[in-house]
């Protein structure tokens, strides 16, 4: 696969360099949300659409951006995208699921500083990719964030049965889960080539 | 440094300390994990890395502590984002200008201070509340609490996954090194090993505590 070619970006995003678990991008929400399966899903896919919104509105503003010649403003403005995309989301979930919406609780506005949407954001400037790219990259990491998220939900339910010794329950046991996970998803480095 | 106890009343010298043990933003409060793992691959990088997030915090808690009465109770999160944007630029073109090497080695994580929750949560949890000088002191504390817990996560892994400190080998031509350490996955484990050490030595602490009550 070219490695300019969307379908690789997606993929680099996704497996090979999974913004969570090789990048430690959005760490906050992938521990707190993800102690039920019920709430990883739609956790996951609220972040994917941000991550779509964000990723089309960072493109056109950087732009902008460029073109004016303030590009010291770049922060500032992704920011303010972001949080309003989320405010968005937020709204939505409340008129369609108030009791979805009350499961995500603090975690739905904190989306915004989630901070895998910026980074995505701001790789996607680094890396000057285009719009397509853009768009694939912000799916494939918006999709990796989900993955990594069920998975680990997955694993925590099954967790709750298990013996754990006493002074590692809660945190120190989930962060060695995703260190396994993580040792996991190294296997797919140099995949696609 | 403000730690001479005779220059600070001992409220406020409770509240330097709050931030360094008890409250400690890593490894009590689980706060600012996304730069405390990713960049702590080499002490260097993760001490750097603490005092560029201590500078943010410090200069916006600060500001946003003198303009606590000016900032309309609606927009205060957003107001606060700002604030700490412009930090962040501040620092960012910064240590671009000091050490382009150190700028490529954090790459993209010194812009990503802005959505450490650290920062925010001290915003909204004690700035917005407080006295500039004790909103100072209290992020003092609490900027060295975490560049004290990056540091420590940062030491692990540089002895272990390269056998140096700073840059300096420590160990003979024998040494095997754990290349596990440096890659994302030794991140997780050596973090999930502090907090088993916190967590046992707090039981400790509590079940002597009861001991000493019950005699």
């Amino acid at each position: 696969m070219h490695p300019d070619s969307a379908a690789f970006l997606f993929l680099h995003a996704f497996l090979i360099n999974n913004f969570v678990l090789a990048l430690f991008l959005g760490l906050c929400p992938f521990l707190g949300v993800s102690a039920k399966l019920k709430t990883a899903w739609p956790m996951g896919l609220a972040v994917i659409f941000v991550m779509l919104v964000a990723s089309l509105c960072a493109y056109g503003i950087n732009i902008l951006l460029v073109r004016f010649e303030i590009e010291y403003l770049r922060l500032i403005c992704y920011i303010a995208v972001i949080a309003s995309a989320v405010q968005l989301v937020e709204m939505t979930i409340k008129k369609l699921s108030p009791t979805l919406f009350r499961m995500l609780g603090i975690f739905l506005p904190l989306i915004t500083t989630n901070c895998a949407i910026l980074g995505m954001a701001l790789f996607q400037t680094f890396n000057e990719y285009n719009f397509v790219q853009s768009l694939a990259y912000s799916l494939g990491a918006g999709a990796g964030f989900m993955l990594a998220l069920v998975l680990m939900a997955g694993l925590r339910e099954k967790l709750e049965l298990a013996d754990v010794p006493d002074p590692c329950t809660s945190a120190a046991i989930s962060l060695m889960l995703a260190g396994l996970l993580s040792l996991a998803f190294m296997g797919f480095a140099g995949l696609g080539g | 440094m403000p730690r001479d106890p005779k220059q600070l009343s001992p409220p406020t010298m409770a509240t330097l300390k709050e931030g360094v043990w008890k409250e400690n933003p890593v490894f009590i409060m689980l706060l600012g994990l996304c730069p405390a793992l990713a960049v702590s691959n080499t002490a260097l990088n993760a001490l750097a890395m603490g005092l560029a997030s201590t500078f943010v915090l410090l200069g916006s808690t600060t500001l946003i502590s003198l303009l606590r009465h000016l900032i309309p109770k609606q927009v205060r999160i957003a107001s606060y984002i700002i604030i700490i944007a412009t930090f962040v630029t501040i620092v960012d073109y910064t240590i671009h200008a000091l050490s382009l090497e150190l700028y490529n080695a954090l790459g993209a994580f010194i812009q990503l201070i802005v959505v450490n929750c650290m920062i925010l949560g001290r915003a909204e949890a004690y700035a917005s509340k407080n006295r500039i000088l004790t909103t100072f002191v209290n992020s003092i504390g609490m900027g060295a609490g975490f560049t004290l817990a990056l540091f420590s996560i940062g030491a692990v892994r540089e002895i272990l996954g390269f056998g140096t400190f700073f840059g300096i080998p420590l160990f003979g031509s024998n040494f095997q090194a754990w290349a596990v350490f440096i890659l994302p996955p030794g991140g997780f484990f050596v973090l999930s090993l502090w907090l088993v050490l916190f967590a046992a030595l707090r039981r400790r602490a509590d079940q002597r505590k009861e001991v000493g009550h019950a005699s």
